[in-house]
């Protein structure tokens, strides 16, 4: 195949695949409700397969796929050596400090601070120049201040019901966070016409 | 000699003839010792690819480092020789940090140095190097070129401070136009100087696109020495693959002017990087300029297809047969240039091309 596009799983990918479709790239298959991963367009030869939205960048940067769509947040945190050719203007959603509503944080007293995302906690928090415990956790990083694990967190906000729900609030936003299409240095250089025309279609500039 | 088909790896056949190209070209060999003195890394950490070093002792309490790189030795050992030109290539085993899995690594590190009077025509010669080892890998190569001193004219036209070149110097590394046109608007950029900046990041193609529009924005300068070493290229077989490409970019501190990446189909990442290192040059002390590359065998992997068979023909003969009459059957079979590797049966865990029985009358049978 010509092209290979990692797309993530999920509600994103869904929406994100239908624009490439819209965009000359259509894979009807590619919505079905089957189980299948791997989907071929043999007359554009064309691949996209679903992945874990963290692992997206992984397959762009080693080359199993050319392009991909990854979060903001995920660049981020792992900086994988990647082109960021278009912002997808998707995917909407916040990186923030979060914390049990009405925390006042203790400025004597190193700030324990629970993530999945210590790169960009740890750099955010750096710049402040504030000292802290980075307690690195792999899901419902909501109830580490509940439960006294941490003072606040880091994590993603998209619509903030699930911190209502659990009595935490925003206390602090430190960065938007949208989908970008990524793609293969390498492969770039050997597709950019095709890589050029998807990302003008994609972020509307055609 | 001649070497038959088949016993040399892709990257010992490329090795041989990148010799064969640098020697023609006037380059001699520098052979250096395994070890360097720590130090020589320790200030210079931003150069390497990697910053992670292998560090030991010697019997003397000295701390030494496996050598991560050939450049700072070379550069090292070298003096000043006004108006002359020290040319040298090298093959040495590195030791870094590489690859995804973020580990030590030894890797077969080939490229060229080129230190002293460096003029144009040593500028093009390094390139016309660095796109012909491309080639001498793959027919389907691209270099790609970039000039640091047009990102920086762009950068402070654009009136961005230290702290946000840096930034903005990631982003035009990334071709993220969208978070240099968003960064340009935090900072009030002038609308004319933001436009030069977001073209020259999403300029890419050959010379013969790209230098105009440079010199529409600003860098005449920086677009005619560009000319100058492209079209000395003009003429040779490797024009076709060059690039002009800001996204390009290597270390400020240490390089300056032409800098460079070679991409091949087929492997996800560079192949070549090199460029200008003047800046490297001051900061060791020395008056010279200097130009380079490095070609990174260990990428080369990629390419491989299927892994070779041990042997073309696996020759399987009954247990206790006359020892003389196998060895002549393979004789026999490795005259018509085969591999023969002679069992008295199949292995599981190897790979071979054929399998063939010797019988009790000495005949061989092919299985199917």
């Amino acid at each position: 195949m010509n092209l290979s596009i990692a797309l993530p799983k999920g509600r994103l990918g869904e929406k994100v695949y239908t624009r490439f479709a819209e965009a000359g790239y259509p894979c009807p298959d590619v919505l079905s409700e089957s189980r299948k991963l791997i989907f071929d367009n043999r007359e554009l030869s064309a691949r996209y397969f679903w992945a874990k939205p963290s692992d997206v960048a992984i397959y762009v940067e080693r080359g199993a796929a050319d392009l991909g769509v990854a979060g903001k947040d995920i660049l981020l945190e792992y900086e994988p050596d990647v082109l960021e050719l278009a912002d997808l203007g998707t995917g909407n959603c916040r990186m923030c400090v979060a914390s049990m509503e009405g925390f006042l944080p203790d400025e004597q007293r190193t700030l324990r601070v629970a993530t999945k995302f210590s790169r960009i906690a740890t750099a955010y928090f750096a710049k402040k120049g504030r000292d802290i415990e980075l307690i690195q956790l792999n899901g419902s990083i909501e109830i580490a201040p509940i439960i006294g694990l941490s003072d606040v967190i880091v994590d993603i906000v998209e619509t903030g019901t699930t911190l209502r729900e659990n009595h935490l609030a925003v206390l602090e936003t430190i960065m938007p966070i949208s989908a970008r299409l990524i793609a293969n240095r390498a492969s770039y250089f050997f597709r950019k016409g095709q890589m050029d025309a998807l990302a003008s279609a994609l972020s509307g500039k055609e | 000699m001649t070497i038959p088909d088949g016993i040399l790896k892709r990257e010992e056949r490329v090795l041989l003839a990148l010799r064969a190209l640098y020697r023609q070209n006037g380059y001699t060999q520098y052979k250096m010792r395994k070890f360097e003195e720590y130090d020589l890394y320790a200030d210079n950490r931003d150069f390497l690819v990697s910053g992670s070093v292998i560090t030991f002792h010697d019997t003397d309490g000295k701390l030494l480092a496996l050598k991560p790189d050939v450049t700072l030795s070379i550069v090292r050992s070298g003096r000043d020789e006004p108006d002359t030109v020290q040319k040298v290539y090298y093959q040495e085993n590195v030791y870094r940090v590489a690859g995804y899995s973020r580990s030590f690594r030894e890797i077969m590190q080939a490229g060229v140095e080129c230190i002293g009077a460096v003029d144009a025509c040593q500028l093009a010669e390094t390139l016309f190097l660095a796109a012909k080892s491309l080639s001498l890998i793959s027919g389907k190569s691209v270099l790609a070129l970039s000039h640091l001193g047009a990102v920086s004219r762009i950068m402070e036209l654009a009136g961005l401070g230290r702290d946000d070149q840096r930034l903005a110097l990631g982003f035009i590394s990334r071709k993220s136009l969208h978070e240099l046109s968003s960064l340009c608007k935090e900072k009030n950029t002038q609308s004319e100087a933001a436009a030069g900046l977001l073209k020259l990041a999403g300029l890419s193609g050959s010379p013969e696109e790209v230098l105009p529009v440079l010199e529409e924005i600003g860098c005449s300068r920086e677009a005619g020495e560009l000319k100058r070493v492209t079209d000395a290229l003009k003429n040779t077989d490797v024009y076709a693959s060059v690039r002009i490409d800001f996204s390009v970019v290597n270390d400020p501190a240490y390089y300056n002017g032409l800098v460079f990446q070679g991409y091949v189909d087929g492997i996800p990442e560079r192949v070549i990087s090199g460029g200008q290192y003047d800046r490297l040059m001051r900061k060791m002390g020395r008056q010279a300029n200097a130009i380079g590359f490095a070609v990174y065998l260990d990428t080369l992997e990629h390419l491989e297809d299927s892994p070779a068979p041990d042997a073309d023909i696996l020759l399987v003969y009954p247990a206790g047969s006359d020892a003389s009459a196998v060895l002549g059957a393979a004789r026999k079979l490795q005259a018509q240039g085969k591999s023969v590797s002679c069992m008295t049966r199949v292995p599981q865990s190897r790979r071979f091309g054929q399998v063939a029985a010797l019988t009790a009358e000495g005949d061989v049978r092919y299985e199917s």
